[in-house]
């Protein structure tokens, strides 16, 4: 290594190639010992202990126990865990979205596919921030007012102040239900697995998708049923101003969730009709002539091989989708940039503030990349 | 981009320009006044459906071209932002700010602009909906409250809570349009913000009469037009102007009844306001009657606040803390002689 350094040949380049790196270098520690030595010359606090003072501000909407005497870097991970919680919840419900409308796109169908093309077209061409401010105006004009509660089922009302619905609370036993859930998981996986099997030696398949979900629901509800129900429910109740008790999806939480899922599902819905159109048509037909039905070629022949295009430009939806999701602040929701901008605001760090959203996004999408590559290398064709 | 550019120059003219002339003197051979306001708060400044800029603290601009002009149109008004308006006085790209700006200490002393003389003493308070059928902000608790993400208006929903036990939901925007578009399509059962601001946004409601501000104010902004920093002469002009106009409602100078006071009042304070006595406009660099164009232009304080903010308009605030001494309010200001 080092002594192919030195070669003639390569010196100078290679030198070349030093001098560009320390001079990136000095550029970058001569910007920050500038704008240390301007913030100090305006008497513009700097580092992070800020994070340990109170916060003093009130927070909306939080996952966690918070009180506005808590202090900001406890304020911040309120904030950082409601991105996390959106962005979750956004990319499952994107990629049911987007995998649902992209089959219906090339569904020999006419009226199924048009309507999805219709939703594609619609929802990729307008700007996100647009389409949010769109779900959220149309959910507050077309809820009831908190006074007006409908009750969809018993327990749970829906208004302007969002959707609420009972709590429930385990009670002493309630660990044996979730052993019991652990048990059935467990049980699928050896099911799947000796069904496969079965399917390999005889051929004959096995309706795996009722026979999973009747073990993941009976096993956990015979055990709950035996250990005498040990749960017991928080009901919502109409107290003064608003509700109290149970759980509550506020207006612009749920205005968040599906307008981003809406929007980003129509692109995923690209990435999956393009991956379904890069499938050879020749595979549909082999599949047809030895008679699988149309509903498996899609499941068991298309869509694996699909999933090979799929899932690397599905990679970038998903990072967009996490930073979109920083668009909450326009309708209200409380995530990391709407709290941080508040301690802007306050303490005027914002060099700090804004350092601690870069990398938390960076870290959510690194992970985001991370997992995917495993998925992408998972489906990539296995050469024999 | 038209603010953008307008930042950056402004921007290079902090660098360039610190031997500037006195303002008074700009003014004059300029011919008008560049007078920063805000974008656009009903009864405070407000273009009208003509163009024509009205309001408060337009009034309070008017009131000074025609001390400075004799004439009460001599003046560009410059829109400004909230997070424009320091910077454009520091750099001369107004000659002074008339809109709604708080009085602070940091801003005073750290950023390059004096105040002058308070204009309107605010405060932070509650609007509700009359059905609510609460009559004081103790009355809220557990309400879900409709706020804007900003340098205190937060904190001081917070920590009137704290103080009196009461718990909020606040709903946290990052502008005033969409926390107000929330409160109205019932989102929320408050709003809260400068009680001024909260009147104004009233009589935008498509109900105004079904919403009512709450007595609690649980904050301190007193409200002063903005010059820059050094220029002291400028700075009398603008604080005495607001002064006088203070000083007439207090002696009873009005509009209507200015030219017969002139001719004929025995009372020395108002024959010294007037210009009967004395030299008080030199004083400014101004002409004698300085005080007596500017009440004849706009009215003295009472009457400037009534065809604007109180019962002469539809915001029909009442006087409050912005009442004279005499009578109950904040309005104190130092002797005319």
């Amino acid at each position: 290594m080092l002594s192919t350094f030195f070669t003639p040949r390569n010196l100078l380049s290679n030198l070349v190639q030093l001098l560009m790196v320390a001079a990136a270098i000095g550029g970058a520690y001569y910007l920050f010992l500038s704008t240390q030595e301007n913030l100090a010359a305006r008497h513009i606090e700097t580092g992070f202990a800020f994070l340990s003072q109170e916060a003093g501000f009130p927070i909306g909407d939080s996952l966690i126990d918070y009180q506005s005497s808590d202090s900001y870097g406890y304020a911040l991970l309120v904030g950082i865990i409601n991105t996390l919680y959106t962005a979750i919840l956004c990319i499952i419900l994107a990629t049911v979205v987007g995998v649902i409308v992209g089959v219906a796109q090339v569904s020999d169908n006419l009226l199924i596919a048009k309507i999805a093309k219709t939703y594609v077209e619609i929802l990729r061409n307008v700007p996100v921030l647009l389409i949010l401010l769109f779900v959220y105006g149309v959910a507050l004009a077309g809820l009831p007012s908190v006074k007006q509660a409908v009750e969809i089922f018993p327990g749970t009302f829906l208004s302007q102040r969002g959707l609420y619905f009972p709590r429930a609370i385990p009670e002493d036993g309630f660990i044996w239900v979730a052993m019991a859930f652990l048990v059935a998981i467990g049980l699928t996986i050896l099911m799947v697995r000796w069904a496969k099997k079965r399917q390999n030696l005889t051929g004959r398949s096995l309706p795996l998708f009722w026979l999973g979900t009747a073990i993941l629901t009976l096993v956990p509800l015979s055990v709950f049923w035996m250990a005498g129900g040990p749960v017991s429910w928080d009901y919502p109740a109409l107290k003064g101003f608003n509700f109290s008790g149970g759980a509550v999806f506020r207006p612009e939480f749920l205005a968040l969730v599906i307008g981003l899922a809406l929007y980003r599902g129509a692109f995923i819905a690209e990435n999956v009709r393009s991956g379904i159109m890069a499938v050879s048509k020749g595979q549909n037909e082999a599949a047809a002539a030895l008679g699988v039905p149309p509903s498996r070629i899609m499941r068991g022949v298309i869509l694996p091989q699909a999933l090979r295009t799929i899932i690397p430009a599905t990679t970038n939806d998903y990072a967009s989708l996490v930073k979109d999701s920083s668009l909450a602040i326009a309708i209200g929701y409380p995530d990391m940039v709407s709290i941080g901008g508040t301690m802007i605001g306050q303490n005027g760090q914002a060099i700090e503030v804004i350092g601690i959203w870069m990398l938390v996004y960076l870290s959510i999408n690194l992970v985001i990349s991370v997992l995917m590559n495993v998925a992408n290398k998972k489906f990539q064709l296995v050469e024999r | 981009m038209k603010k953008i550019t307008g930042l950056l120059a402004a921007g290079f003219a902090l660098f360039a320009g610190q031997a500037m002339a006195a303002t008074l003197d700009d003014v004059k051979a300029r011919g008008f006044i560049n007078c920063g306001v805000s974008e656009g708060v009903p009864g405070f400044s407000n273009p009208n459906a003509e163009g024509d800029w009205k309001g408060f603290d337009v009034d309070m601009c008017r009131a000074l071209s025609a001390a400075i002009f004799n004439d009460p149109t001599k003046i560009k008004f410059v829109p400004l932002a909230s997070k424009q308006k320091v910077l454009a006085v520091v750099t001369g790209q107004v000659d002074l700010t008339s809109r709604t700006t708080t009085w602070t200490m940091k801003r005073d002393t750290k950023e390059g602009v004096d105040f002058t003389s308070v204009v309107f003493f605010d405060g932070q308070g509650f609007m509700t909906r009359k059905q609510n059928g609460a009559a004081s902000a103790m009355d809220l608790n557990g309400a879900t409250v409709c706020v804007t993400a900003g340098t205190t208006t937060e904190l001081n929903l917070e920590d009137f809570a704290r103080a009196n036990s009461l718990e909020f939901e606040p709903v946290v925007f990052e502008g005033k349009k969409e926390a107000v578009n929330a409160y109205r399509s019932g989102r929320c059962d408050a709003l809260t913000t400068d009680a001024s601001q909260l009147a104004a946004f009233r009589i935008t409601m498509p109900d105004p009469a079904e919403h009512v501000i709450l007595p609690e104010i649980f904050s301190k902004e007193p409200l002063a037009p903005l010059v820059k920093h050094g220029d002291n002469a400028w700075k009398d002009l603008v604080t005495w102007t607001i002064n006088g106009l203070i000083t007439a409602e207090e002696t009873g100078v009005t509009q209507g009844n200015a030219s017969e006071q002139k001719a004929s009042s025995k009372n020395p304070t108002v024959q010294r306001m007037l210009g009967v006595t004395g030299d008080y406009g030199s004083y400014l660099g101004l002409e004698n009657d300085w005080l007596y164009n500017a009440i004849k232009a706009v009215g003295n304080y009472g009457e400037i606040y009534d065809r604007n903010l109180g019962s002469e308009s539809p915001l029909n605030m009442p006087r409050g803390k912005n009442a004279l001494w005499t009578k109950g309010g904040l309005l104190y200001v130092a002797p005319l002689r």
